[in-house]
């Protein structure tokens, strides 16, 4: 199996290479065709993995590749740990990344418009691209499929370098390339937390296999680190890894370079900032449940900020008209559920929706990308409309997407998000009340934007200019073949999953939960089918307040719109102050603006001048160089030149030295 | 067989001579006389090679020791040798010297069998203090360094050169003459120059801190420590390419060699009473210099910043050891600390170096340095780009690259001796991230800043010869650090161990303020 799990590793790094460095020579169909023939057999790998799980009880893989270093007795390796969590990572990242390797065929083929003429970097912009998201695949797959805290480091890191890389794609754009330093810096940020929680685990584990560190944790759940006057040491490692979570899955604060993101080519936006790399730390906390159970304040933690991230930051997709922008507050709402899912130890019900999300929000931005590609790369929801006439296929998936993104009864997404709703409600953590309100709440809030969204893309009026209007027509087959394959599991995986992963717990070890925290083992309890579940589901809050959302979104937006075309900006303009700290997006990047970067540079300065100039080079260096100079000034007045000067100089020491001698 | 073969001594000289050949020779045939200095540099890389390849992993004592009396009055002697930490300085030394030949090639007009000639002579003396034993022989090596740097400064340098050249020379000068005089006593305390002597040579308290403050002083200028780094940026802006390069990629690297080979071993008593201050100031670099470089505008000013910063993590990871025993009451993560140190200047040699050639590739074009005159110049030279952003990603410690190895280790033993001095450490991620990528925002990407930049030409085969084995290295060392890693282990876990023992006179005890 060793070398199977190499290939579907190595195989889009080979592609990447070749797409990287000889995309001149092979030209743009060569280059498609090396790093698709990569991601293929990686997917086809995998899914044949996942099937070996599934169906044949394939047991876990757990080895090293080779030892990376051996330093002070601890050993650092590069391994893969391929349990049952892994496969499904392994399956939904290759599937989802072949995908959009076809569709960025069609998306990038006019690349060349995007640069100025001229501009190198324009020249093999098409290879480059491919080259960038093997390289991402190759990335993540080390990430998903690591054994080791060192290398989930790596995979890390290494998805944040390609995500840098692919947001500032169009590096001529200004906004690109301050939208890839945000998010790489942001990153950071989380980073920094990350790392510091894995140097917590070398000092007290004394190792990095996640083996090893998850067999001894359980000794450690007492144990106390003299920090913060003494904290309980698993809280301390969870949180610091957490904080490396909320970085790459963009949690409250640590949100704020997802919606600029959108900067990069939305093939991307679906892929990195969607369906695969944001999930990376809900991937993460999901591996660490070992740990993370150890820890009730950890997990409050987590909850209350994924609660908060998923309805505060979809209320500010109430007020986008970038039709990108609204998918993003949408992504990071739905990771919001997610990481609310982790804190209420219902790992299983995060990844399950981590799953069905990666599906119907990859379809969500390829639609939105094929809509984009119509208007001729106008992304204002305001200038379109009725789009479903000329799009058929465009429409239909969007519809798809929209319906299982609010967790419309049946739909992938209604299976994912009622299991976190209900689990939340069950959990006992504190904090858990205050996410359940919030999350359902949230429901409501996500069926408003996304069918405000819909609608005003696809039903109503045609408004986008006569140039415009009279060519748009759907779009090739490279792109809506994507739609399609991934509108298929965007409808049925819920169904045909939820049972395995929620109940029976396919799962199995590769997530501990503590008895006493199992919150999805009420599902289990009262669960007679996907039927029972939907009519149940039916029964509660969240269905209702969706549907809510769902009916006042029609009534406003494809009813009313269709009297008055300006009712949207006559609403945004009555709710006037609301409307307004969700369009500055409650302040966080005007605040980071002024407080960090600001500050950064104020702090710099003032350490500049007044350190290093003024007092060490200023004061201290030339101060003491000056100094010399003037006692030298001084002392040079005793070199007259005058022999008998000298003669007397002499005479005087030679009289003192004597008299020394003398009375000694 | 082959290791009595004077290793060390082919090394040392045959750059010397070729270089005063090279001198010699004049500038009438260049052409012929930098193909002779090519082919020093490859000859020299290459004797170098058998320290490494017949390198004895697993002895912590010398190897290829030479040892001849020299000035037999004075007991002093002729006295090479190397372990696991000077071998793969030595190594990166002759590995560095070639790239700044080939990167002087065509852009050196003024004088420039002078220039090759003196950088290896500069190369050869380099070596002869990773490599000398007896005190005397390395402070003669230690001193002489100054002279062709100061020349190449002085001489191939920008318009403030002699201002840069004064600053360069008496900060460095005023560090070593304590550093003499301490020589000297120790020398009368052990009869001996040789500096295996002075590690087992019994010292007082205060004879320790005395002859420990004044190392500092010569090895925090080196290195440079905060507060006596200002040197560093007014030298590197005024240093022709080739000079930044050797000044960043090597000469630093002797100031913490120098706490390896004469701090620690033979004064740990000293070191374990005064960790806290290089500590401290090691911290400082970290935080405070990578501030400072956040707001350069001149390029080779704010790599040169990047290049304290960190070193800064160099200081971090020696010195750590004594904080490590007396937390945790165990040496474990103290070797993890030291090693972590020394990746980190071999890393910091190939990443620095590479990103002053960046600059100078820059230079050479548009004669500025200023980061404001730049802008978008992906859109002219893609290939430049490529190579500028992987540096930067490495300076910025991106795992995979050598970068984050010896950042990982530093910060990993720093955490076992206390959170807050790992916390300030690991703040390097964003201020490095920081520093390192705005800079390349401003100049690599954005549209064409100006007619300029349009014209520029994308880089030639020498100039992507020379990073791109750069580049190779520091993947290299990044994907697998295990054989730099293993070669250096042995003799670092010895050193933990010799600063652990008492060196008070009669005292057979641990370091006195490790015990409980």
């Amino acid at each position: 199996m060793e070398n199977i799990y190499l290939t579907i590793v190595l195989a889009p790094l080979a592609g990447a290479i070749i797409a990287g460095f000889f995309g001149g020579k092979i030209g743009r169909t060569g280059a498609h065709s090396a790093t698709i023939a990569g991601v293929g057999l990686s997917a086809a790998l995998s899914l044949w993995v996942l099937s070996r799980f599934i169906w044949h009880d394939q047991p876990n893989f757990n080895g090293p590749v080779y030892t990376w270093m051996v330093s002070d007795g601890m050993h650092f390796e590069i391994g893969f740990l391929v349990d049952r969590l892994t496969a499904l990572m392994m399956a939904t990242v290759t599937f989802v990344s072949l995908m959009v390797h076809l569709y960025t065929i069609g998306y990038m083929a006019d690349d060349a418009h995007n640069w100025p003429d001229g501009a190198l970097t324009g020249k093999n912009s098409y290879q480059r691209f491919f080259s960038y998201i093997s390289l991402f695949t190759f990335s993540m797959l080390m990430l998903v499929m690591s054994n080791n805290f060192m290398q989930l480091f790596f995979g890390w890191e290494a998805v944040g370098l390609v995500s840098y890389l692919l947001i500032g794609f169009w590096s001529t754009r200004e906004s690109a390339i301050f939208a890839n330093m945000k998010a790489f810096l942001v990153n950071r940020v989380g980073d920094f937390g990350f790392i510091l929680g894995i140097a917590a685990i070398g000092m007290y584990f004394g190792s990095m296999d996640y083996a090893e560190v998850f067999a001894k944790a359980p000794e450690h759940a007492d144990t106390q680190i003299a920090v913060f006057g003494g904290v309980s040491l698993m809280t301390l490692i969870c949180i610091l890894l957490f904080i490396g979570a909320m970085g790459k899955s963009a949690q409250v604060p640590l949100h704020v370079w997802l919606p600029d993101s959108m900067e990069g080519p939305t093939p991307i936006s679906a892929l990195i900032h969607a369906a695969t790399m944001v999930t990376a730390g809900i991937f993460m906390v999901a591996r660490m449940s070992p740990l993370f159970e150890l820890s009730t304040t950890a997990l409050s933690f987590v909850l209350i900020v994924g609660a908060v991230t998923a309805f505060f930051m979809g209320l500010i997709g109430l007020v986008q008209n970038d039709i990108k922008r609204v998918v993003a507050y949408s992504t990071l709402s739905q990771l919001g559920y997610m990481t609310a899912a982790l804190g209420a130890s219902a790992y299983a019900a995060g990844v399950f929706h981590l799953m069905t999300h990666a599906f119907f929000k990859a379809l969500l931005f390829l639609a939105a990308g094929s809509v984009i590609i119509a208007m001729h790369h106008d992304q204002d929801i305001r200038n379109m409309g009725g789009l479903r006439k000329v799009m058929p296929i465009t429409w239909i998936t969007a519809l798809i997407g929209s319906l299982a993104l609010i967790a419309f009864p049946g739909f992938s997404g209604f299976f994912s998000k009622d299991a976190i709703i209900e689990a939340v409600h069950h959990s006992d953590v504190f904090g858990a009340g205050f996410g359940w309100v919030l999350l359902s709440i949230g429901a409501f809030v996500t069926a408003l934007y996304s069918f405000r969204m819909y609608y005003l893309v696809f039903h109503g009026q045609p408004r986008m200019d006569e140039h415009t209007r009279s060519h748009l027509h759907e779009t090739p087959w490279v792109v809506t073949v994507p739609l399609i394959a991934l509108a298929i599991p965007s409808i049925f995986i819920g169904w045909y999953t939820v049972e395995p992963l929620l109940i029976n717990n396919w799962l199995g070890d590769a997530i501990y939960v503590k008895p006493e925290n199992d919150t999805l083992h009420v599902l289990a309890d009262h669960w007679h089918g996907q039927t029972a579940f939907i009519l149940h589901g039916m029964a509660a809050p969240p269905f209702w307040l969706a549907m809510g959302g769902l009916a006042l979104a029609t009534a406003i937006w494809l009813v009313l719109h269709r009297r008055n075309p300006n009712i949207d900006a006559e609403i945004l303009a009555k709710a006037g102050p609301v409307t307004q700290v969700l369009e500055n997006k409650y302040g966080f990047d005007d605040f980071n603006q002024k407080v960090f970067a600001g500050g950064g540079r104020g702090l710099g300065n003032m350490l500049w001048s007044t350190g290093d100039r003024t007092l060490i080079d200023g004061a201290v260096v030339n101060g003491s160089a000056r100094l010399v100079g003037h006692l030298a000034g001084i002392l040079r007045h005793l070199q007259t030149g005058y022999l008998y000067h000298y003669a007397i100089a002499m005479i005087i020491g030679l009289a003192g030295l004597l008299t020394v001698f003398v009375a000694l | 067989m082959l290791a009595e073969f004077p290793w060390l001594t082919l090394v040392i000289w045959l750059p010397i001579l070729g270089g005063v050949a090279v001198i010699a020779s004049g500038d009438g045939r260049s052409e012929l006389t930098k193909r002779v200095a090519l082919i020093v540099a490859v000859l020299t890389f290459v004797a170098s090679l058998p320290l490494w390849l017949n390198f004895d992993a697993g002895y912590t004592g010398m190897q290829y020791v030479e040892r001849a009396s020299w000035i037999p009055s004075l007991g002093i002697e002729y006295y090479l040798g190397v372990d696991g930490i000077s071998m793969p300085l030595i190594l990166l030394t002759t590995f560095i010297t070639i790239f700044v030949i080939i990167a002087g090639w065509d852009v050196i007009t003024y004088r420039p069998s002078y220039y090759m000639g003196a950088f290896l002579i500069m190369e050869g003396i380099m070596v002869g203090v990773f490599s000398a034993l007896d005190a005397i022989l390395f402070y003669f090596f230690w001193e002489a360094m100054l002279i062709p740097m100061f020349i190449i400064i002085g001489v191939w340098g920008g318009p403030n050169r002699v201002y840069a050249t004064i600053k360069f020379f008496l900060y460095t000068f005023f560090g070593s003459v304590f550093m003499l005089i301490a020589l000297i006593y120790m020398y009368f305390q052990a009869d001996s120059f040789s500096i295996l002597d002075f590690h087992t040579l019994p010292l007082g308290m205060t004879a320790q801190v005395l002859i420990f403050v004044a190392f500092l002083l010569a090895f925090a200028v080196k290195v440079p420590m905060f507060p006596v780094h200002t040197w560093l940026p007014d030298a590197h802006v005024e240093a022709p390419t080739g000079g930044s390069v050797i000044l960043a990629a090597i000469m630093l690297k002797i100031g913490g060699y120098g706490f390896l080979r004469f701090s620690l071993p033979i004064t740990p008593d000293a070191s374990a009473a005064l960790d806290g201050l290089i500590i401290a100031l090691s911290l400082i670099a970290v935080v405070y210099i990578g501030f400072v470089a956040l707001v350069q505008q001149d390029m080779k000013k704010l790599i040169a910043y990047s290049s304290i910063a960190h070193m800064g993590f160099v200081t971090l990871g020696f010195f750590i050891v004594f904080s490590i025993v007396r937390q945790t009451g165990s040496d474990e993560g103290a070797v993890m600390g030291i090693s972590g140190g020394m990746v980190q200047m071999i890393s910091h040699g190939f990443i620095s170096g590479a990103l002053f050639l960046c600059v100078g590739v820059l230079y050479d074009r548009m004669h500025s340095r200023q980061i404001a005159d730049y802008g978008g110049v992906i859109n002219t030279m893609p290939w430049f780009g490529a190579f500028a952003v992987f540096f930067a990603m490495a300076n910025a410690g991106l795992p995979g690259t050598s970068g984050f190895v010896g950042e990982f280790m530093v910060i990993l033993a720093t955490f076992r001796a206390d959170f807050w001095y790992a916390f300030l450490a690991a703040t390097t991620l964003i201020l490095a991230a920081a520093f390192t990528l705005w800079m390349v925002k401003r100049v690599v990407f954005g549209p064409v800043g100006n007619d300029k930049v349009a014209a520029l030409q994308d880089l030639n085969r020498r100039e992507v010869l020379n990073l791109g084995v750069l580049a190779a290295a520091t993947l290299a060392i990044g994907i697998w650090p295990k054989p730099l890693v293993d070669v250096m282990e042995p003799t670092i876990e010895n050193l933990v161990q010799q600063v652990q023992v008492s060196k008070l006179p009669g005292s057979t005890d641990p370091v006195a303020s490790l015990q409980p």
